[in-house]
């Protein structure tokens, strides 16, 4: 196990309750889930896409606040951590194929599920957190089995 | 209008807690998936940050008649534990433990410039696209057939 300082679990903890103050904003200002995998869904749906802009405005604004969030964390004085990408380039499209189509067909992700279904003691998304969870646990051991 | 600046503001918020928590980098969330190995356990904290508060603060606002900007909540109805829902929650945590990534921290690590990231999201637009074309062509094949006469 890794060494976990005082101040790592501090930041977390900032970390996780700003998400979730997100998850409870976006539910009483627009009624809505805060589900990553359904608002990117819906923004690569045709079918949703023809639904007008009360189907997509406020996903893209979603998506758009998510993207502004780097250049309004450094402007607020905070340091962008560095991200190191461990997988090749391989791995990571296969990776990224797995995780568009599972998180549409199982109907969520981390946020929509794990997040926002669990906050709602939903018994699906209590099942699909425990699941992904242990294939992601599985998926990262195999992976340092085989040293990938 | 406001349903979309508040949703802007949501997503902004959200991706501030990512960046926070270090969410966004990939290498953080493998050594949390890394349970046997060298396990980093903080990002537990950040989903039970994320829990509690969206537990407690969804109590209040569901008590409520209506969101501010909209009819009505737009929650869920299911509540059967189907093949789709196990089989796509074990697909996606195999991509999470290939690739370090889920979806809101990809999108919110893409500013960072990192060739991978784009690769990534890329992908898994695709992912998504492909879902909804076999999606849609299996609800086309599972419409009974009229036959006139």
């Amino acid at each position: 196990m890794a060494a976990l300082t005082l101040e790592t679990i501090l930041i977390s903890l900032a970390g996780g309750v700003m998400i979730g103050l997100s998850a409870v904003m976006l539910m009483a200002l627009n009624g809505r889930i805060a589900g990553i995998s359904g608002i990117i869904g819906g923004l690569v749906n045709p079918v949703m896409l023809k639904g007008g802009l009360d189907q997509w405005g406020w996903r893209l604004a979603f998506v758009a606040g998510l993207v502004i969030s780097p250049f309004i964390y450094g402007l607020v004085g905070g340091e962008l951590p560095a991200l190191v990408q461990p997988r090749s380039i391989g791995v990571i499209i296969l990776g990224g194929l797995i995780v568009g189509f599972g998180t549409r067909l199982g109907g969520g992700c981390t946020s929509g599920h794990g997040v926002c279904g669990m906050a709602r003691l939903s018994q699906r998304s209590i099942v699909a957190t425990i699941t992904f969870m242990l294939t992601g646990f599985a998926t990262v051991y195999v992976f340092n089995m085989v040293g990938g | 209008m406001k349903a979309i600046l508040g949703a802007l503001a949501a997503g902004l918020l959200f991706g501030l807690g990512l960046i926070a928590s270090e969410m966004v980098n990939p290498t953080k969330v493998i050594s949390f998936l890394d349970l046997f190995g060298a396990w980093d356990p903080s990002l537990a904290f950040v989903m039970g940050g994320a829990l509690v508060t969206t537990f407690i603060g969804y109590r209040f606002v569901l008590k409520r008649e209506r969101p501010v900007n909209a009819e009505k909540f737009d929650l869920p109805t299911k509540t059967d534990l189907d093949p789709r829902l196990i089989g796509g929650a074990s697909l996606f945590g195999i991509g999470w433990g290939m690739a370090g990534y889920c979806p809101g921290p990809a999108i919110a690590a893409l500013p960072f410039m990192y060739t991978e990231t784009f690769i990534f999201v890329a992908a898994m637009a695709v992912g998504m696209a492909v879902y909804n074309l076999v999606d849609g062509m299996l609800q086309q094949r599972a419409q009974p057939v009229l036959i006139d006469g």
